[in-house]
């Protein structure tokens, strides 16, 4: 019996916890992706580097406030900084909207020409987030790390295992989860939100409803911003931030946005989690794991781990790969890819 | 002078005209029918009357006034509301934030409208809650109309409604027609089962190559011996 609660607490420590966080950042950025494909209708390459540029100006406010002395006490600093930088965000965007984007909008051209734009706005951003902040590692959360530590653990439950809950992942899961309430009521409830969702559905209906499409683009833009500000800060704060890394984030945010289907916002969620689960279950050594649970001379010699987590990435792509081969709509069944 | 009429119309989609000097007008309250055999432009001539191409020549007057330049949506704004062939639903939508959307423009309280739509397709009602992708192809027009009708427009321009519904469908969605058009909308729509629609016009525009083959009331074009041996199949 304490051999059994050992393992799944272990598994709840390990995979468990961890792949919820990760899910649920993964989550907020396949989200604006998801909104992105579903009203301008093409893949944005630059939200990986969207995403590093907002955590960027929450890391530079969190700096200020933290030179001003100013905190939120056991939250990170940097849940302050979040609105100022989403602002920022977003007047970015819209302006590359209005520089790369518009244009090839009022030429109504195909939408690769867009995914082809989208990459040099990516390399632009890159490159402007590596300019002001550097390419190195930023870590920046303060404020009280954990939520349930692992002595904490171990002295309430009495097991060997211990299990740690840190403020960062219980953060990610709360805000993922509040912003996609908000994010649902306004696409449900609000004129605004079922405007969009009526262009995305029949741009021509919507444009003989007297729907103002660039008004939807824009309001799509700011929302994308806001949710790669969010998810990109959510990261950082539970693995630090290194542009280099958010830039790798395109893949596994890609892959979610398409499991769940493309321009499908409940299909980006659960795609999310999808691709988050996975990459954690298939990574982990389930050595101690099989330990807890087998007699003591079945014990595994190896690590018994199905892939080294270098290949983390390798399992976003072969899931990528599997879903446009068997479901290339995805799940929920949103645009074809 | 009709309510809406385009006169003269000459224009095509692209170096080609489709339509040549080709005139057609509905009045308030009354349902004009434009008929005629595959390619003649019937379509090409509903969407040059609402701005969805432009014309060389001619000139489109609602009310008098000569909206030729303006686009598809400052038409929607003067009054007059389009209900496209196919993709006239938003799919993923409910029947009631179809006819929401419908409203769109609309900034005052349009909870009326909607119960007058309701009542015209009862139909609609029942299925409120339920996405507009899902409905059948005769209810998918009905939302399709009503959706149209939710701006309160002056006139209404069908691109053939019946298009794959049931004859049993055909008549009942001619009869709701015919009761839109008693509330003193005028009608204009293109169809392709000629002989039923234009038992109900009031005046019936047949078209061949892009031009004005035949102009009546719809009861003389079904007596009319040319008419019926070249485009109602005999008879």
């Amino acid at each position: 019996m304490q051999d059994l609660l050992n393992a799944l607490v272990l598994l709840a420590n390990f995979v468990f916890i961890p792949a919820t966080a990760y899910g649920s950042q993964l989550a907020l950025g396949a989200l604006g992706v998801t909104l992105v494909y579903g009203i301008l209708r093409f893949s944005n390459f630059a939200h990986g580097d969207t995403m590093a540029f907002g955590t960027m100006v929450v890391i530079l406010l969190t700096w200020w406030f933290q030179s001003k002395g100013i905190g939120l006490g056991v939250l990170p600093t940097a849940l302050m900084g979040i609105p100022v930088a989403i602002l920022l965000t977003a007047c970015f965007v819209l302006l590359t909207d209005r520089w790369v984007y518009r244009y090839h909008r009022q030429k109504k051209a195909p939408s690769v020409v867009f995914l082809i734009a989208s990459i040099g706005v990516m390399f632009l951003m890159n490159g402007v987030v590596r300019f002001v902040i550097g390419p190195g590692d930023q870590r920046f959360e303060d404020g009280e790390r954990f939520i349930i530590t692992a002595r904490a653990f171990r002295e309430w439950s009495g097991l060997n295992e211990g299990m740690v809950f840190r403020t960062s992942q219980g953060l990610s899961i709360a805000v993922a989860l509040l912003v996609v309430i908000a994010l649902f009521w306004f696409l449900e409830k609000t004129r605004t939100g079922k405007s969009m969702r009526a262009y995305s559905d029949n741009e021509n209906l919507a444009l003989l409803s007297g729907i103002n499409p660039e008004r939807v683009v824009m309001i799509t833009w700011i929302l994308s911003a806001a949710l790669a500000t969010i998810a990109g800060t959510l990261y950082g704060l539970d693995k630090g931030f290194r542009p280099f890394t958010y830039f790798q984030l395109l893949l596994p945010i890609f892959a979610a946005a398409i499991v769940g289907g493309l321009g499908s916002p409940l299909g980006a969620i659960a795609g999310g989690f999808i691709v988050a689960f996975s990459e954690v279950v298939l990574t982990y050594a389930y050595k101690k794991f099989f330990t807890y649970l087998l007699p003591d001379e079945w014990a595994p010699d190896g690590l018994m781990q199905l892939l080294s987590t270098d290949y983390k990435f390798a399992i976003s792509f072969v899931i990528l790969v599997l879903v446009l081969l068997i479901r290339p709509t995805g799940i929920f069944g949103g645009k074809s890819t | 002078m009709s309510f809406l009429v385009g006169q003269n119309m000459t224009g095509g989609y692209g170096a080609a005209d489709i339509l040549h000097h080709c005139t057609i007008g509905v009045e308030q309250g009354e349902i004009a029918v434009i008929v005629g055999p595959n390619g003649a432009g019937k379509s090409t001539a509903m969407k040059a009357l609402f701005g969805m191409l432009s014309l060389r020549q001619g000139e489109v007057l609602l009310n008098g006034e000569n909206i030729t330049t303006l686009s598809p949506q400052a038409r929607v704004l003067k009054g007059m509301s389009f209900v496209p062939q196919t993709h006239n639903v938003f799919p993923s939508m409910s029947v009631e934030e179809n006819l929401e959307m419908g409203a769109f423009i609309r900034r005052d309280d349009f909870t009326a409208t909607m119960a007058q739509i309701y009542d015209l397709f009862p139909v609609l009602k029942e299925k409120r809650r339920q996405p507009a992708g899902q409905l059948s192809g005769g209810q998918r027009q009905q939302v399709a109309v009503g959706r149209a009708l939710m701006t309160q427009p002056k006139v209404l321009m069908l691109d053939e409604p019946t298009a794959g519904v049931s004859p049993i469908v055909m008549d009942e969605l001619f009869d709701r027609i015919i009761d839109v058009a008693r509330t003193g909308i005028a009608i204009l729509m293109v169809e392709q089962n000629a002989r039923q629609a234009l038992q109900i016009a009031d005046k019936g525009y047949v078209l061949v190559q892009g031009s004005n083959r035949y102009t009546d009331t719809g009861e003389a074009l079904l007596a009319n011996p040319d008419v019926r041996r070249s485009f109602l199949g005999g008879q």
